[in-house]
């Protein structure tokens, strides 16, 4: 093979660096600056509603990876058996969203908080109420679009970048 | 003239290796710095996919067909969804058709990204055209994360359609991305293409020719480099992909320069598809009205799409659960890697590499 | 037996000094010693922070700035956290090999700078063998990394030790004989003589020169686009892919060690060395050894990397007739030109340049394709 169009090719490659060099650059600064999210993110975590849960398990019948454990005891009052026990692994949870697209009377919502590391394993278990809704805990708008106008806009990379070629 | 006498020698270049997409193993046999022999060891990131797709529901294993090609999310996940319709004989709603489409080729062009972005890796540039690539990639993952709430393993398609329907930011958005996203892939042409560097590496290089690509059944863009039209949007229309126009970009000598270029025309006529799709976008349901718990009819399906890597096709046999009785992958990239040999054999190591990487494979496919 | 002779006492140590230099000429050694050790080891690690904030940029992100203001502190960070690692030495390595390899590379890096101007007479010793003295202490760094690439018994390390030796083994000619048409303009062989001829810069009377020389040096020192003999993709860091510990650190030094002796170089035989008008001598020296440095990561940012018969090709059919062509251009020039009128060599050289570069490329074919088995 040739040395074919001898070396200007390079400079112009050259030249496509040197302009990178100069453009703003395309990442945040994570602690102090961090991006919003999608409004329907699939947090991990998982919300649960107790008024409107009816114990019904279907969240944990949809679940593919088993991670849902409900405990009720058999007394049926106002159409509702009394959960005992509702308990997600979420150690062992996919981020799927199947539970929240199955549940029959919207009782389960995905979290809107993705930094949920914990230091030890025995934390990721979470049962009963530890899974309500609070200040922290906030809910995403995966499967309920409702929601989606308390939630901050997503930043989006195609508008942030504006420079015209 | 004397020649040295020279004994060839066995190295492993092991799972654990920089260029090696992935956990995969390769013995090779090398005189000196020239490749006598490669023998492939997989398997080392294999979890039993099929075997797990008959322990859940058919819709429980739409998460699991995410973590097959984990790069291109999207394209597994409508292979299976296309197979249990065809199984279950489900019509699709026309906006969910059109959904599909508009997200399958943002997939194709997103997968493109990184296979033309960790080819540059492999030649040797230091990580600069990866980045600028994955810069682009960033703002296409931005609007799947807005569709689906997850940046890499979506569980969008759902059984008769989508899951949800797009927010009314995406077509905004979108709008934007087809404005900037040509400008990028010139810029990036500009870079790179005819750069001399590149063309020495890589042209002449690992060349396939027609009669053993289609003997080894490789599909995708590397057949198509090799000379072959063959595309199943076209030949055996699956969606609704007759209703777009859109050229099939065919390479002529096979080798590892015109797999790129391949790469980067299929770019641009997925652009060219987004456009008709989303000027063409009707209104309606997403989803057909589809149980959570479907029970297909006794049966086999086999529906194969074009995913970006090749052909992906998924083959299920029920019987009239709610789990598949058996789910078959075919896997493009192990088919793919069936020609790696033939293609290796009399190049030197750092040849290997380029036309490893210029195949464009992806452990989580090969090994299931 | 060999008697070596100090010679403490001899007033004709003395005349090579500047006249108001205090002390003998141990003293005069003892202060540039320690100035040149404590200026590579900063410049070194000056060219790390600059190179990683360019690259940064280059690639639309931002480079280290977490460490310290601005990042600055970044390769105090790097160079303790490899001092902290545990060097683990392979089971079935060449012992006294293995140990001595990174020795045997760092040394000729300090060793080099000797004879670099940094001002006006300022430096070690001001050998009228300048040159000879740098090209036959450069080439021993070559020995320690065959060392390292043989004593480490690792498949990979030996074939990045091939690749090195037969690399900078043929790098070698081009690189003497692009200097050779300096040293027909300059008349000498004396690093400072070099600088104090440069009138005109070299680089606009021998731009072939200086592009010959530029591409040779960074094939000698192994950077990209050459810098397959340490290829992370391929052979996973090449020789010094069982080094871990400070024997790494010694390498990394190396490394970059080498880039800053190519940028003196570069900065001494063609852009003129210390010469410039208002700022100090040395402020002009290290500035153009940055400006060189920036193009060095400039072309790492940018180029894919060759092959390593691609990389031979170029050496023997490419550099080599062309810098025997500018050798005897060179020659004809300086005998038939006036004294002064040395202006004249600047567009009828780079007319040529431009010849031959287009000319050869159309000639040249690079290394050979597929290999029967």
């Amino acid at each position: 093979m040739k040395f074919e169009r001898y070396g200007i090719s390079i400079a112009k490659g050259l030249t496509v660096t040197l302009r990178t060099l100069f453009r703003h650059t395309t990442t945040a600064q994570y602690p102090e600056q961090r991006l919003n999210t999608s409004r329907r993110i699939r947090g991990n975590e998982l919300i649960w509603d107790k008024e409107h849960c009816t114990g019904c398990a279907t969240c944990a019948k949809t679940c593919p990876q088993g991670a849902i454990h409900i405990v009720t005891s058999a007394k049926i009052e106002d159409n509702k058996y009394e959960v005992d026990k509702f308990e997600v692994d979420t150690g062992y949870c996919i981020s799927c969203g199947l539970c929240v697209e199955a549940c029959p009377y919207e009782a389960l919502y995905m979290g809107y908080a993705f930094e949920r590391a914990k230091y030890r394993r025995g934390e990721l278990m979470q049962t009963n109420e530890m899974l309500l809704e609070s200040a922290e805990r906030r809910r995403s708008a995966y499967m309920h679009p409702e929601l989606a106008e308390e939630l901050p806009r997503q930043t989006l990379l195609v508008e942030r970048i504006t420079e015209e070629e | 003239m004397m020649a040295i006498r020279t004994e060839p020698f066995v190295l492993n270049m092991g799972p654990v290796h920089p260029s090696t997409h992935g956990v995969y193993r390769m013995r090779l046999t090398l005189d000196g710095e020239v490749v006598v022999d490669l023998e492939p060891v997989i398997g080392y990131l294999h979890r039993g996919i099929e075997k797990l797709a008959e322990e859940r529901t058919y819709t429980g294993v739409i998460p699991l067909t995410d973590r097959l090609d984990y790069i291109s999310s999207m394209s597994n996940n409508l292979a299976y969804v296309l197979a249990v319709e065809k199984l279950a004989g489900i019509k699709v709603p026309e906006r969910a058709e059109y959904l599909r489409v508009i997200i399958a080729e943002l997939q194709r062009i997103s997968n493109h990204l990184v296979a033309v972005g960790s080819f540059f890796n492999d030649c040797g540039a230091y990580f600069t055209p990866f980045l600028h690539m994955y810069r682009e990639r960033e703002k296409i993952i931005d609007l799947f994360e807005m569709v689906s709430g997850q940046r890499l393993t979506y569980n969008y398609m759902r059984i008769g359609g989508v899951s949800q329907d797009i927010p009314e930011e995406f077509l905004p958005a979108m709008d934007r991305l087809l404005e900037q996203m040509p400008r990028s892939i010139d810029e990036l042409d500009r870079f790179l293409k005819e750069n001399e560097i590149l063309l020495a590496r890589s042209k002449g290089v690992g060349i396939l020719t027609k009669e053993k690509a289609i003997n080894c059944s490789v599909t995708g863009p590397v057949l198509r480099a090799s000379g072959v039209e063959w595309d199943l949007r076209k030949m055996d229309p699956y969606s609704i992909y007759d209703r777009f126009e859109f050229d099939i970009p065919t390479g002529s000598a096979g080798d590892c320069y015109d797999r790129y270029r391949v790469r980067i025309e299929e770019m641009r006529q997925s652009l060219r598809i987004i456009k008709q799709a989303v000027k063409q976008l009707p209104s309606g349901p997403v989803v057909a009205d589809v149980p959570h718990l479907i029970r297909p009819p006794v049966g086999e399906a086999y529906a194969h799409i074009e995913a970006p890597k090749g052909e992906l096709a998924f083959y299920l046999v029920s019987d009239n659960s709610i789990a598949p009785y058996r789910c078959h992958i075919r896997p493009t990239s192990l088919l793919n890697l069936a020609a790696l040999r033939d293609m290796v054999i009399g190049w030197k190591i750092a040849d290997l590499i380029i036309i490893f990487g210029s195949i464009d494979i992806c452990l989580g496919e090969v090994d299931r | 037996m060999v008697i070596i002779n100090l010679g403490l006492n001899n007033p004709g140590y003395l005349q090579t000094l500047p006249s108001d230099w205090p002390g003998g000429f141990w003293w005069h050694w003892l202060l540039f010693a320690v100035i040149i050790i404590a200026v590579v080891l900063v410049m070194v690690m000056a060219f790390i922070y600059m190179a990683r904030r360019q690259i940064g940029r280059m690639q639309s992100r931002v480079g280290p700035n977490r460490t310290g203001p601005f990042g600055i502190l970044q390769p105090i960070a790097d160079v303790l956290k490899v001092l902290l690692k545990e060097g683990i030495m392979p089971t079935n390595a060449d012992k006294v090999v293995y140990w001595l390899a990174p020795v045997v590379a760092l040394v000729p890096v300090f060793v080099i700078f000797a004879v670099m101007p940094f001002t006006n007479g300022g430096m070690l010793a001001d050998l009228n063998v300048g040159i000879l003295y740098i090209v036959a202490i450069s080439s021993i760094s070559t020995i320690g990394m065959f060392m390292a690439g043989w004593g480490s018994n690792n498949k990979y390390s030996l074939i990045s030790a091939m690749r090195v030796i037969a690399a900078v083994v043929s790098y070698e000619i081009p690189v003497l004989l692009s200097i050779a048409g300096v040293l027909l303009l300059a008349g000498s062989l004396s690093m400072n003589d070099i600088v104090l001829a440069q009138d005109i810069p070299f680089i606009l009377l021998q731009p072939l020169g200086f592009l010959i020389f530029f591409i040779a040096g960074l094939a000698e020192i192994s950077r990209s686009p050459f810098d397959l003999l340490e290829a992370d993709s391929e052979i996973v860091a090449g020789f010094h892919i069982e080094y871990s510990g400070i024997k790494f650190a010694l390498f990394y030094l190396v490394e970059y060690g080498e880039a800053f002796i190519l940028s003196c170089l570069i900065t001494t035989i063609f852009l003129g060395g210390w010469r410039g008008p208002v700022l100090p001598e040395w402020l002009w020296f290290i500035a153009k050894a940055v400006i060189v440095w920036f193009v060095m990561v400039w072309l790492w940012a940018t180029l894919p990397r060759v092959r390593i018969d691609q990389m031979m090709a170029l050496s023997w059919k490419f550099l080599l007739p062309l810098a025997l062509i500018n050798l005897i251009i060179t020659a004809i020039q300086v005998l038939a030109l006036p004294e002064n009128s040395l202006w004249v060599m600047i567009p009828v050289n780079f007319a040529i340049t431009a010849v031959l570069i287009l000319l050869w490329s159309k000639l040249f074919k690079l290394g050979w394709g597929r290999v029967e088995v």
